[in-house]
């Protein structure tokens, strides 16, 4: 049996008197993708933040890559691809520059910046500033960021948001499901499209008001379910 | 969750009135006139103890943040900003005695060459924007960790800054009220006693202010838990106090 | 970390090679050295400085306005002494909250600050680069505003007093770059950022101000010319390494959430 990536157990963080999250418990097995679901508020990108080390957990036990957080959150650092709402990247910065900075926080050679570049096809643009970048381009440079150090585990907070499907597709070897089973790679995807997400997952979270609502294999899992939670 | 809260308050308010009645008496009635000043010098029994207790309060505000940030629970926080808070309130009556005692002894409401009210003004003008700094931040967390880290940089700065003013002053006066070393015994008695009570008034009002928020906090948590908890939507008022979610049993996930 | 390569390329098949890779990718990440994050942290704020060009001429010009609004609102065409001394060390802490000011404003709204949370890099990284770049900032500026503050209104030439003035402005610069991180840390996550900096900042500065005006006064030539005395450069020196330590100390609680 493989070990488990990420092993959540009531999960708690609230934000002075406002519950953000509260007995959230998950169970990834390393390798499998988790496709987190909810209405706007509900809690995905505070479990996203949590899971990512950048927010501490108020109460429950957390634990990501085998690191205890918030106690041990040093030792996942650095093995986690995050992509949140806002794209990590300095505006006045090219790509090539950002990801360059990037690479040197994370360890990571500059041939890796080239290779993501290409591989995200951004290539030609790579000297322009972020700023005159479309935001599906950005997106892509965002992409690229998280993908740098080659990450074991994938933290995306809707990672499709302004990509054309050629882009998605394009973009499958750096965020997709791994396709060397000797390099499983970990995903906990935060998605609003239902058909989409279910097709990329191997189980379902739905989160309502900061609680679990739904929590199933993806296979046993119909578009239905998921569409009650926005009810 | 804090049944002790309000324990040891009534001694402490009784001892602080016995203290201040003691002190009071003995300014009137038993210290003597200074030669110099004559009956104004006797503000100097307020103003002085208030000036020495709100600049400890400032720096006994740093150590309990220092303490927050160590251990993570919220309750330092909340006595390092009732003991910030109590010694700014502390720091106005200064201020104002101060001034009173500037005019009546050199005829001006404020005196550049005293250096120890000079520096009292920065370091108070420093604290002033204790409170706007925590108003200013939305999420209680962060905004308890920034005002920690503000009261433990200003209470650093207390020190530094009277070194730095102290320097910069020339002597121009005979600094007789400086210290209680050279003054005459009764005057020392009654100043001894005077900065006891100020500072026993200083302790109370600061636990008073203490139990009043945590028996606030137990009311809302207890009112929250009647209207069904999650129900009801939290209070959304924005504030400058530090709040005490008291519903967190494990708050901070159980490390040392 | 050259494991990471190959991540683009199609399946690579279960070769022995594989789990050896697996084993790196599940092993802790070294951290990167803290003098590397420094440098990397230190050349993005060059970067980003170059192309927008915000903080270092905007000081530079406010400082050169302000010497001319100092000519008139004085009434005078030469300062020596006290009042120079004065006159220049007020014109640069004022520039110098302009620096501050937009010290952090890049990372809290594009996302820097969590980038960095996010990689096995040293936190204290941050405040050091950040330190130093607002360190450099501060020379270069000096390098406009004192030429131009011996130009335009000092009366004595700066000639023979220059390197103790180098001294006592880079004792000063310390101690600003400290507070400087520190403060605009703390006030680019509030709501009225540009307010609460200045406010926090001004009277933490009270000191430097005494211990840089009482020292660069005797250099300005005035009532009592000659060496600034050895208190002030003791207390500004005293300053910086209190606040040094202190900014150090503090800066990673500011960081995380």
């Amino acid at each position: 049996m493989r070990s488990c990536a990420v092993e959540v157990e009531g999960l708690a963080r609230h934000f002075g008197e406002r519950e953000a999250l509260d007995g959230v418990s998950i169970s990834l097995a390393e390798g499998a993708t988790l496709v987190v679901f909810g209405p706007n508020g509900a809690g995905k990108t505070t479990l996203l933040r949590v899971l990512a080390g950048l927010l501490r957990p108020h109460a429950g036990e957390v634990r990501v890559l085998g690191a205890d957080l918030p106690q041990h959150a040093h030792a996942m650092r650095g093995r986690v691809g995050f992509i949140g709402h806002e794209p990590l990247l300095y505006r006045e910065l090219t790509p090539r520059e950002n990801l360059r900075f990037h690479a040197r926080l994370q360890g990571v050679g500059d041939d890796r910046v080239e290779e993501v570049l290409g591989a995200v096809g951004i290539e030609g643009r790579a000297a322009e500033p972020l700023r005159s970048l479309s935001r599906g381009m950005v997106q892509r440079v965002a992409v690229a960021r998280a993908a740098l150090a080659d990450p074991p585990l994938l933290l995306l907070d809707e990672p499709y948001a302004n990509l054309d499907p050629a882009a998605v597709e394009l973009l499958q070897p750096l965020i997709g499901r791994s396709a060397d089973p000797a390099r499983p790679r970990t995903r906990v995807i935060c998605s609003h499209d239902p058909a989409g997400g279910l097709a990329e997952a191997d189980a379902v979270l739905g989160l309502r008001a900061g609680r679990v609502a739904l929590s199933s294999p993806a296979a046993s899992t119909g578009a239905e379910e998921i569409t009650e939670l926005y009810r | 969750m804090h049944p002790m809260y309000g324990k040891g308050l009534r001694v402490l308010s009784i001892a602080t009135v016995a203290t201040m009645s003691v002190g009071l008496a003995l300014v009137f009635f038993y210290a003597p006139l200074e030669e110099e000043q004559g009956f104004l010098q006797k503000i100097f029994y307020v103003h002085v103890p208030l000036a020495i207790v709100s600049l400890a309060g400032f720096i006994v505000g740093g150590l309990f943040a220092i303490a927050h940030l160590r251990t993570r629970d919220q309750r330092w926080d909340m006595r390092s900003y009732v003991a910030i808070h109590m010694s700014l309130i502390f720091g106005v009556g200064t201020l104002i005695t101060g001034s009173i005692w500037a005019k009546g002894s050199w005829g001006h409401w404020w005196v550049w060459d005293e250096p120890t009210l000079v520096s009292y003004l920065i370091v108070f003008l420093l604290y002033v924007t204790y409170q706007p700094l925590r108003f200013a931040i939305e999420d209680p967390e962060r905004q308890a960790r920034y005002a920690s880290v503000f009261a433990i940089t200003a209470g650093a700065f207390v020190p530094l800054n009277f070194i730095a003013v102290r320097l910069s002053t020339a002597y121009v006066h005979p600094r007789v009220l400086g210290s209680t070393s050279n003054l005459p015994g009764p005057m020392a008695l009654t100043f001894l006693v005077c900065l006891a009570a100020i500072a026993l008034l200083y302790t109370t009002l600061c636990k008073y202010e203490l139990t009043a928020k945590h028996a606030r906090a137990q009311v809302r948590a207890l009112r929250r838990q009647l209207s069904g908890e999650r129900e009801r939507a939290p209070e959304r008022t924005r504030t400058a106090a530090p709040r005490l979610t008291a519903p967190h049993p494990s708050v901070g996930g159980g490390h040392s | 970390m050259s494991a990471s390569a190959g991540a683009t390329g199609t399946a690579a098949g279960a070769t022995p090679r594989g789990t050896e890779l697996q084993r790196a990718a599940n092993a802790p990440r070294p951290q990167v050295p803290v003098l590397r994050t420094v440098g990397a942290l230190m050349r993005k704020e060059l970067l980003v400085e170059l192309r927008t060009l915000e903080s270092v001429p905007a000081m530079s010009l406010f400082s050169l306005t302000t010497f001319v609004v100092f000519h008139f609102a004085l009434n005078r065409n030469v300062v020596e002494g006290d009042l120079a001394a004065g006159i220049l060390w007020v014109t640069l802490l004022f520039a110098a909250l302009l620096g501050m000011n937009r010290l952090f404003v890049a990372d809290a709204d594009q996302g820097g600050f969590d980038a960095f949370l996010l990689a096995p890099v040293d936190r204290s990284a941050m405040m050091l680069a950040k330190a130093l770049t607002l360190l450099a900032y501060l020379v270069v500026f000096e390098l406009v505003a004192v030429p131009a503050f011996g130009l335009l209104l000092l009366g004595p030439s700066l000639g023979h007093a220059l390197p103790d003035l180098i001294g006592v402005l880079l004792l000063g610069d310390v101690g600003v770059a400290a507070i400087g991180t520190l403060v605009g840390a703390i006030a680019v996550r509030t709501r009225a950022r540009d307010l609460l900096g200045p406010l926090l900042a001004l009277p933490l500065f009270v000191p430097l101000v005494i211990g840089g005006a009482r020292a660069s006064s005797p250099l300005f030539g005035g009532g009592h010319a000659g060496a600034p005395a050895a208190r002030w450069l003791l207390t500004m020196g005293l300053y910086d390494l209190v606040f040094g330590l202190i900014a150090y100390a503090l800066f990673e609680f500011l960081l995380e959430d």
